[in-house]
């Protein structure tokens, strides 16, 4: 693991377009320092909706370059999927992680924090702080 | 309870009853899924069972083990729904716990089988009585200890009992209240699993 090297981030929607807004929105607000490879896995492969353990891997492989991946889920079938992916043990690349936050303030905290060079620990750390921001 | 050991080709066969039942049910478990689910238990589970019975035809794996952890395998990728990392983890737990043996034991695979219901109840953070896959999974491998036939009638009757309950996860557990009074999709799918495996000992 290169100390160069930026933590990749996977987000994994039940649907194909959440994923992507919310990558998008995540690049977007992260500004032009974001550098951290992120991929969008939502829905199924023919565009339906729901989890594909194969575009989860898929994603995975894209943004993997070796410092960790990252990977955010909105809900049911997404947590699963991801939770018996790595409980295979090969399917995703070493250091995948399951973090544990809400989806989409999350996912930008998770590609601010990724992109400034943070290991996985910080990444998750930030991504999981999000829940903590109260509304009201 | 026999100590014939179980083989391989039992296994394929275990799972191709099962894809068989799917599909005859399947229709059904839709309709179950529709009041308090999202009406595709039955169209993902035959999409997962059909791969599976594909996967074991193409290359049939020489122990019982292998033939429970390619048909996990082939769920947790191809189901699209919660059923199928929960199914996938049941038969891939069950099928590792199995080992390289080339055949086990009635009592060997309801042991198994314990470790991979436990295994579903910490992947979906659930216990019996939520009214789940557990509530049919847990009664059925307890009445296996007597014979394959005493845990397809407890699966049965764990699923049909789900009616009353409410649920207390997934998507259904939104619903609060309202979700009594429906049959749980996943006891009913998980029962067929039972019904399959009683069919092929019988």
């Amino acid at each position: 693991m290169s100390a160069e090297s930026l933590v990749g981030i996977v987000l994994v929607s039940h649907s194909g377009p959440v994923a992507e807004s919310v990558a998008e929105l995540a690049v977007g607000l992260a500004g032009g320092g974001a550098k951290a490879p992120v991929a969008a896995a939502g829905g199924t492969p023919d565009g339906g909706l729901g989890t594909s353990a194969e575009l989860i891997t898929e994603a995975a492989r894209t943004v993997d370059r070796g410092a960790g991946v990252a990977v955010l889920v909105d809900l049911g079938s997404a947590v699963l999927t991801v939770k018996a992916l790595l409980a295979e043990g090969d399917e995703l690349p070493e250091g995948s992680r399951l973090v544990d936050a809400p989806f989409v303030e999350g996912a930008v905290a998770a590609v601010v924090t990724a992109s400034a060079g943070a290991d996985l620990d910080a990444v998750a750390a930030a991504a999981g702080e999000a829940y903590s921001y109260r509304k009201e | 309870m026999t100590e014939t050991a179980l083989d391989a080709a039992l296994f394929v066969r275990w799972m191709q009853a099962a894809a068989a039942l799917v599909d005859r049910e399947a229709e059904r478990l839709t309709e179950l899924d529709s009041p308090i689910g999202d009406a595709d238990h039955g169209s993902n589970l035959q999409r997962g069972f059909t791969a599976v019975a594909k996967a074991l035809e193409a290359e049939p794996p020489v122990t019982p083990g292998a033939v429970l952890t390619t048909a996990g395998r082939q769920l947790i990728s191809t189901v699209g729904g919660a059923s199928g990392p929960l199914y996938g983890t049941l038969l891939r737990r069950t099928g590792k716990t199995l080992g390289d043996a080339p055949g086990v034991t009635a009592e060997e695979l309801r042991a198994a089988l314990r470790g991979g219901v436990d295994a579903v109840a910490q992947l979906g953070g659930s216990a019996v009585g939520d009214k789940t896959m557990l509530d049919a999974l847990d009664p059925a491998v307890e009445a296996l200890g007597t014979s394959f036939a005493a845990a397809a009638e407890a699966a049965e009757k764990g699923a049909v009992d789900t009616t009353p309950l409410q649920a207390r996860k997934g998507r259904a557990s939104y619903l609060g209240e309202r979700s009594k009074g429906h049959q749980d999709p996943g006891a009913t799918s998980s029962a067929l699993l039972f019904a399959a495996l009683a069919e092929v000992t019988a």
